[in-house]
């Protein structure tokens, strides 16, 4: 066959790839332009199978090969696809971005050995180049994926002395065995397999520190690592549709990344290896809560609904982790039915990953006109009657304004306490991601509602049906 | 691979990179989650490659367990990735 053809067809596969991401600017156009994508994926998956079994080379192994392997990706990804719930959509991406960054560093590797030795440095820099980010993609993104799964096993923390050395190191080693192979096309087959070996170390070792509201960046960058290992593969291969596919996932994840960077107020350097934790002198949790948290009983927040005129709620993590979702969406229709403005409020970081809280409200049937954006939401705060906060603690800390010492000093904020009155459903008043005491649980206008969000919420619902 | 397809490839994969900045400066951040599993399902089109090296026949058992595992892999976040993005973006759907 020749290449003229399935090259074709490649374009239009890019292209409808292209459709997607400008699909995506609106939910009501999105739905269609991911499966324009998902057409042109299968057009470039036949195509290529097409290609391979024209090919002379092609004896029965190769069709088994392909046969199966088709088969057993699609029956996993599937199962993954229908089984995962809203919650675990962050380990979902995580593994997604993992297996992404691996297959490509597997086809680099299967061309690096059928080829036996590359001869031009090009191919051998791009072949070096996919072997690494493939390989600390995926191992990264299975150190990730574990943890915000939660599973015990998997090594969190500094797991050996001088991490961030060490993990400097290996960069240094892979990207000097990268220029080695550069270099000397010809020893590329000797070198790609132990910087592939050091690669997966510093995956694993990249990883582990990062934690709790760090992940959202943490998976936006192994997302824009994937994509630049998928465009190093298209290099390897001379595949213009895996380049352009790989430089559009690699944009993304790199805007996702700025985005949530910003969203905490720290650089990308500072996420990845620097530490959060509170100042030295700033006040300690006694000195901020000590007799002056109200505590209230769902009645006492219930009453408060009865002349409230507009009800603003922000979600966090702790949302997820109570699967809360439902509850909050009968809360709010309850409301409404009552002639209440229910909005909600929605931090970039809120949740394990971008986006995760509106995907969880859209699960529950809420309209996504309701979800809005933090810089949208927060000048509706001072004619807001209730701003209830559900599993949130650092994006509604007001030291982020007041305290320039502060660990998350700057931070941008949603500004519940400029409610007239804020609800906070919390198990306890134990500190958030950041470690610091939150002056909004000790403030005047603030009521701690203490609780499982899921049953808070159940009893609040039942206690306003009352009231 | 000679220079000038290795320019031919680094010209593609710039205008892209520039392209897909726009693209997804527009996506608003209530789709961002399905953003992120759609470009996973985009990165599988890797798949192609992995195609091609599994049907290549006498390099070896290696070259034959990498191009299989590459299939897995890249299926896995074709068929998931689609698949989930589907999913999440019925639910954001206007309920009419």
């Amino acid at each position: 066959m020749s290449q003229a053809f399935p090259n074709f067809v490649y374009l239009v596969a890019g292209v409808l790839f292209m459709y997607v991401l400008k699909g995506l600017s609106h939910p009501r156009k999105a739905v269609r332009a991911n499966q324009l994508g998902a057409a042109g994926m299968t057009l470039a998956i036949v195509v290529t199978i097409a290609v391979a079994v024209s090919s002379p080379d092609i004896h029965g192994i190769g069709y088994v090969l392909i046969a199966a392997g088709i088969v057993i990706g699609s029956v996993i990804g599937a199962t993954f696809a229908i089984r995962v719930p809203m919650t675990s959509m962050p380990q979902m991406v995580g593994l997604l971005n993992g297996f992404g960054g691996g297959a490509s560093m597997m086809v680099a590797s299967g061309d690096l050995i059928a080829s036996g030795s590359h001869s031009t440095p090009f191919l051998a820099g791009s072949t070096m180049v996919a072997g690494l980010i493939g390989t600390v993609t995926f191992f990264g993104s299975l150190v990730a994926a574990g943890k915000l799964q939660e599973l015990k096993w998997v090594p969190s923390g500094n797991v050996i002395p001088r991490q961030q050395l060490v993990n400097l190191s290996l960069t240094i080693v892979c990207f000097g065995l990268a220029a080695w192979a550069v270099y000397n096309p010809a020893v590329t087959i000797w070198v790609f397999w132990p910087m592939c070996l050091l690669a997966a170390v510093l995956g694993v070792l990249s990883t582990t520190p990062i934690g709790g509201a760090d992940m959202p960046v943490v998976i936006c960058l192994l997302n824009a690592y994937s994509g630049m290992a998928a465009a190093a593969t298209g290099f390897v291969l001379n595949n213009n549709v895996l380049i352009i596919a790989g430089a559009l996932v690699g944009s993304s994840g790199i805007i996702l990344c700025q985005i949530m960077c910003k969203a905490m107020n720290r650089s990308l350097v500072n996420v990845l290896f620097g530490t959060l934790g509170p100042a030295e002198g700033s006040a300690t949790a006694d000195e901020v809560y000590a007799g002056k948290v109200k505590s209230a009983s769902a009645d006492e927040v219930a009453m408060l609904f009865d002349n409230a005129r507009r009800v603003v709620i922000v979600p966090g993590y702790g949302l997820a982790v109570a699967q809360a979702q439902h509850a909050v969406r009968d809360l709010t229709n309850l409301l409404e039915s009552r002639g209440v403005e229910v909005e909600f409020g929605i931090h970039p970081v809120a949740g394990r990953m971008p986006g995760h809280m509106n995907v969880l409200l859209a699960e529950a049937n809420i309209p996504y006109e309701k979800v809005r954006e933090m810089d949208d939401i927060n000048p509706t705060f001072e004619q807001t009657d209730v701003a209830v906060v559900i599993g949130a603690n650092d994006v509604v800390n007001p030291v982020a304004r007041t305290d320039p010492k502060s660990p998350i000093a700057g931070m941008p904020i949603l500004d519940v306490d400029k409610a007239r009155t804020v609800v906070v459903v919390k198990r306890s008043l134990s500190p958030g991601f950041a470690g610091i005491p939150n002056p909004l649980f000790a403030a005047d206008n603030t009521l701690m509602y203490f609780g499982d969000g899921k049953k808070a919420i159940v009893d609040l619902i039942t206690a306003v049906k009352e009231s | 691979m000679t220079i000038d397809v290795f320019l031919i490839c680094l010209t593609i994969l710039t205008l892209a990179t520039f392209l897909g900045l726009e693209l997804i400066t527009k996506v608003p951040p209530t789709l961002h989650t399905p953003l992120m599993s759609g470009s996973n399902a985009i990165s599988g089109i890797t798949i192609i490659g992995a195609i091609l090296v599994a049907g290549m026949q006498g390099k070896g058992v290696f070259v034959a367990v990498f191009g299989l595992l590459a299939i897995i892999f890249a299926m896995i976040n074709v068929v998931g990735g689609f698949m989930v993005t589907n999913r999440m973006l019925s639910m954001f759907k206007r309920k009419d």
